[in-house]
């Protein structure tokens, strides 16, 4: 059994397609894996799986652990939120479909900050997600279930969206390599809307060969997303074994931020780690990055208050059993159905469009998420490559930071810009380190990021750094 | 930064009914958030063309064919209150 669940999904679906192993007691092994979940990783599982028609392709038989924000028909599909309790959608995410097609399935529905909003999980209705590193800390967020599912040998691949940094952050933060492709690689129908201008979804997987494997199962154009245009010319498996000849730059303006000792040391040797391949390192400058969680923090909630405005207790979902008439029951229903995280933003995004504040937050914000892609523009006209920290930190403890927003918001620091450009970026475990305080050393992520559809090279160059890197550092008592 | 009134008024315009306890918590909160947005309002933006969409597509179009939808049936399976093939609510008015 162990031997099975070590496998990678690039090894498993190999044997499986030679016919080495069978499918079928590739899946139940999974299945008794999920099953002992812990870390309250899942919503959801897959009854038994048994007599479902699996297609040949890429993924046979892989089974995948999907991120309970894409619609999955006839199954609960909650997004994290008391106001979809019981809802079962009558279509499947085309994200979902695709993975299908080639010959996955999926194993479960994973826990997550409701609506995808939250660098923690703690904002989930269900409860929050433990750190299988730590128990006493927060996997991250939002994907935070598929993170810790993979993580922590509950799944061997996972499905998450990333709108801020909901992939890359979790993954860092539990010790895995998680992918947030340009936007508008993957379809983003089926996938429930928070902030339409930035939602992406992308994998969570063991190793950067994995991540390559299920992008290139999920890309591509589809007619039900105008916004999707896929990557030309597809995605192969990665297999660059040094850095020569290309060149990444590090923001100048890293020099002043504040992140932990520990996370700092680690990005610094793996700076190294890529000089030893042969790779150049060179200053860039991203001058407006600093104002990315500003800017943010104004778009992404003016958009989701835009697109949760359709939780009204008519169609679907919850509706409030106390109401005398129908303003009342949409002020009711909304009230007892939504966290009070989603109510924050959509109070702040609300307020950013109404009347005599829309051009002093929204337009303003719009212009300098123009500024941040002018900044990485200007960067890869001299570099390949733009790479920082993942996150300011470790995983943190269970609580807190639940009582400071705005410093649960600064969290998403380093990963927010590539957001708002539009830019790949994926993040691969670099090493461990003590958090702040003292304790058990924890998973830090570097993240690398690359100009829009430039997937493959992104891939090849995190592939050749993984090898290098050679973190191979697993949580105590995780399944694999 | 936020007052009470203004939370008022901007929970009526999200149809969001929050508890006394909720609109404190609000105000001080959305306070301290809109302090540390407020930064980029006193950056000087003239003459940048604000970005909507970060990839560059135009009129993606398809052929102006019906196609089949949801039927009526699985459409409504999902709603709190479905009745006659249509959604049924609370009337607009409570004495109605």
């Amino acid at each position: 059994m162990a031997g099975l669940l070590d496998l990678t999904v690039a090894a498993a679906a190999a044997k499986i397609a030679s016919g080495e192993i069978s499918a079928e007691e590739y899946f139940q092994a999974w299945r008794g894996a999920a099953r002992g979940d812990e870390l309250n990783a899942y919503l959801w599982q897959v009854e038994d799986g048994n007599g479902y028609e699996i297609e040949e392709g890429p993924l046979q038989g892989i089974p995948v652990a999907v991120k309970d924000i894409f619609c999955t028909e006839g199954s609960p599909t909650t997004a994290g939120s008391r106001i979809l309790e019981g809802y079962r959608p009558p279509y499947t995410a085309t994200a979902v479909r695709r993975l299908d097609a080639a010959g996955a399935r999926v194993l479960g529905k994973t826990n997550m900050d409701e609506f995808a909003m939250g660098s923690s999980n703690e904002n989930s209705a269900y409860g929050p997600v433990l750190n299988p590193w730590d128990r006493g800390r927060v996997p991250g967020g939002s994907s935070g279930g598929s993170a810790a599912a993979v993580a922590g040998g509950l799944a061997p691949c996972a499905l998450g969206t990333d709108t801020g940094g909901s992939i890359r952050q979790p993954a860092s933060l539990c010790g895995i390599v998680g992918l947030k492709p340009t936007y508008g690689a993957i379809s983003r129908y089926g996938m429930i809307a928070f902030a339409s201008s930035l939602d992406q979804c992308g994998p969570l997987t063991r190793d950067v060969t994995d991540a390559a494997l299920m992008l290139e199962a999920l890309q591509g154009r589809d007619p039900l997303d105008s916004t999707s245009v896929g990557i030309e010319g597809g995605i192969v498996a990665p297999s660059r074994e040094d850095l020569r000849g290309l060149r990444f730059g590090v923001p100048g303006e890293l020099a002043r931020d504040s992140f932990e000792a520990g996370v700092r040391e680690v990005f610094e040797r793996t700076l190294k780690r890529i000089e030893e391949l042969g790779g150049e390192i060179a200053e860039v400058a991203l001058p407006s990055a600093e104002h990315g969680i500003s800017a943010y923090y104004v778009l992404a909630p003016a958009e989701a208050s835009s697109n949760l405005a359709r939780y009204d207790g008519v169609r679907y979902g919850m509706r409030s059993a106390s109401a005398a008439d129908l303003l009342e029951m949409y002020e009711t229903t909304r009230a007892e159905g939504f966290g009070p995280e989603v109510k924050r933003r959509i109070m702040l995004g609300t307020y950013a469009l109404s009347s005599g504040y829309y051009e002093a937050y929204y337009g303003q914000a719009q212009k300098v998420r123009t500024r941040i892609a002018e900044d990485f523009a200007d960067s890869f006209a001299t570099v390949d490559f733009v790479v920082t920290p993942t996150s300011p930190s470790v995983a943190f403890g269970l609580g807190e930071m639940t009582d400071d927003p705005l410093s649960m918001y600064l969290n998403d620091f380093f990963t927010v810009p590539m957001s708002l450009a539009g830019i790949p970026a994926i993040s691969i475990p670099a090493g461990l380190a003590e958090p702040e305080g003292g304790g058990t050393r924890l998973p830090v992520g570097f993240q690398i990021a690359a100009p829009a559809f430039a997937e493959q090279k992104l891939l090849e160059a995190a592939y050749a750094l993984e090898q290098a890197v050679g973190f191979d550092a697993r949580p105590e008592g995780s399944g694999g | 930064m936020i007052d009470r009134d203004q939370v008022l008024h901007v929970a009526r315009l999200a149809r969001l009914r929050l508890s006394e306890e909720e609109v404190e918590t609000m105000v001080g909160e959305l306070s301290g958030i809109l302090d540390h947005v407020d930064r980029i309002g006193k950056l000087d933006l003239e003459g940048v063309e604000p970005t909507s969409h970060v990839v560059a597509l135009e009129n993606v179009l398809r052929a102006d064919e019906s196609r089949p939808s949801l039927p009526r049936d699985v459409a409504l399976a999902p709603a709190p209150e479905p009745l006659d093939g249509a959604f049924r609510v609370p009337s607009p008015q409570a004495d109605a």
